[in-house]
């Protein structure tokens, strides 16, 4: 039988509260939102916590997907299930609904939240890709008020976010730019499993040519890889399947695999170019209008 | 270490003493004694600990009993009302559902929840549906068979077919 060791269990009842609870218990105190991912750690004992703060009262506050000026906002209580069936979130970003069908399963995604995915900061988190493809930004409230961290800076490594502990995470901003479109692309073992590798790609085009693209990797190497240089080389091109080609290879090339029982490090850099041309493509075709 | 929690459990109010650490699934079958729901994998992968937490399908063994305070629990001995059983265990009795039985309650759990926001499912929402359980049986032809036969019977119940 698997379970935790033993904490003290709290429920916070507003974001502010939340916070106040942190600010008190410091580092032996860890927030649960679905606590799909901290619960099974929690019963490995890989974590172990004095203090567990349950957030998931704060849904009502942090549970939205938002049209502002420029941008989308995504509260971080956001569940996996609401995040699949935004409309708005998939006519904006169709990537989003293309990796919500492949996390997990239907009864974990009840539960999943997107502040927790990206907290988790596995390498392999599929969000972790979408976000990190979509530049988006993160919100991190303490109680000096709020700051906002790109994803590059959100990162610290494996499991490691910029997330001090007496904050939280509280939204995720993405940008929206006219003209573009996005894709997710992902191999997996078996329905539902973590990556073998994932691709996301988002890409704008100013008449014939592309104006502006962006890729990023999941479970390539320590967090979610965006890979400039394939922004570089796709800007001002007309998309073309040797485009696709060359921008496949890039990825190949800049990212750090490694052996591990899903695969091995070269099969994983032939996945990671050959997911970065089918993401592009499928992302190219939704501008066109010729795939959803 | 030890806190008290309410929670409403198919329909009861019950209130008891746990451990923070107490997961759901050992709650009900050890602590309430709703030995219908069945404790498999412990790590969110099987499915057999499903039940409902204010209306949506949850896995037991992820989710503290703490957690569920406050909220409404449904669990598999909840279908059969009044010794009327629930459409699904019907189905699953009519269509041979049930070889083992050690995934039969997450299953009908979650089946159950399919059917009351889609009630004419095609095969492969069902499969979706039921994607984080497995069958050690494999007998998922026979699961989806009599996920059907519950539609149709509701279909047929309400007058839709």
């Amino acid at each position: 039988m698997q379970v935790p060791a033993p904490f003290e269990y709290e429920r916070a009842t507003s974001v502010d509260h939340a916070i106040g609870l942190l600010e008190r218990l410091g580092n032996t105190s860890r927030l649960i939102a679905g606590g799909h991912s901290l619960l099974p750690m929690m019963k490995l004992r890989l974590v172990n916590l004095e203090y567990l703060i349950d957030i998931n009262d704060l849904h009502d506050e942090l549970g939205y997907v938002r049209l502002a000026r420029g941008e989308i906002r995504v509260g971080a209580m956001t569940r996996h299930r609401e995040l699949l069936e935004s409309d708005p979130l998939a006519e904006a970003f169709p990537i989003f609904r293309d990796a919500e069908r492949v996390i997990a399963d239907p009864v974990v995604r009840n539960r999943g939240t997107l502040g927790g995915s990206l907290c988790q900061a596995d390498p392999s988190e599929d969000l972790s890709a979408v976000c990190t493809t979509l530049d988006a930004s993160c919100v991190i409230r303490g109680s000096a008020g709020d700051r906002v961290v790109t994803m590059a800076e959100f990162y610290r490594g494996p499991y490691e976010t910029a997330i001090e502990d007496n904050e939280m995470l509280i939204e995720i901003r993405i940008p929206v730019r006219a003209g573009g479109s996005s894709a997710y692309e992902k191999v997996e073992r078996r329905a539902g499993d973590w990556a073998v590798v994932s691709c996301g790609a988002a890409l704008w085009m100013d008449g014939d040519l592309i104006s502006d693209a962006r890729v990023g990797l999941a479970a390539v190497g320590p967090n979610t890889t965006g890979i400039p240089a394939i922004s570089d080389a796709l800007r001002g091109k007309a998309p073309s399947e040797e485009l696709f080609e060359q921008a496949g290879a890039i990825a190949g090339e800049n990212c750090s695999p490694q052996n591990d029982m899903r695969g091995s490090a070269d099969y994983k850099r032939h996945l990671a170019n050959e997911l970065t041309r089918r993401a592009l493509r499928r992302a190219v075709a939704r501008i066109g209008g010729q795939a959803r | 270490m030890s806190m008290q929690v309410s929670m409403t459990v198919n329909g009861e109010q019950v209130t008891e003493e746990i451990e923070g650490r107490t997961l759901l699934v050992h709650f009900l079958r050890d602590q309430l004694r709703l030995t219908g729901t069945h404790w498999g994998c412990d790590t969110s992968n099987c499915g057999t600990c499903v039940v409902w937490m204010d209306g949506e399908p949850v896995k037991s063994c992820t989710v503290l009993a703490a957690m569920a305070g406050g909220r409404e629990v449904r669990t598999v001995e909840d279908l059969e009302q009044d010794g009327v059983l629930d459409p699904i265990q019907q189905g699953f009795m009519e269509c041979h559902g049930v070889q083992c039985g050690f995934c039969t309650p997450g299953m009908m759990m979650t089946a159950r929840a399919l059917l009351d926001r889609n009630p004419d499912p095609t095969d492969r929402e069902i499969r979706e549906a039921i994607s984080g359980q497995i069958c050690r049986c494999t007998g998922y032809a026979t699961i989806v068979r009599s996920v059907q036969w519950a539609a149709a019977a509701e279909a047929a119940f309400e007058g839709r077919s």
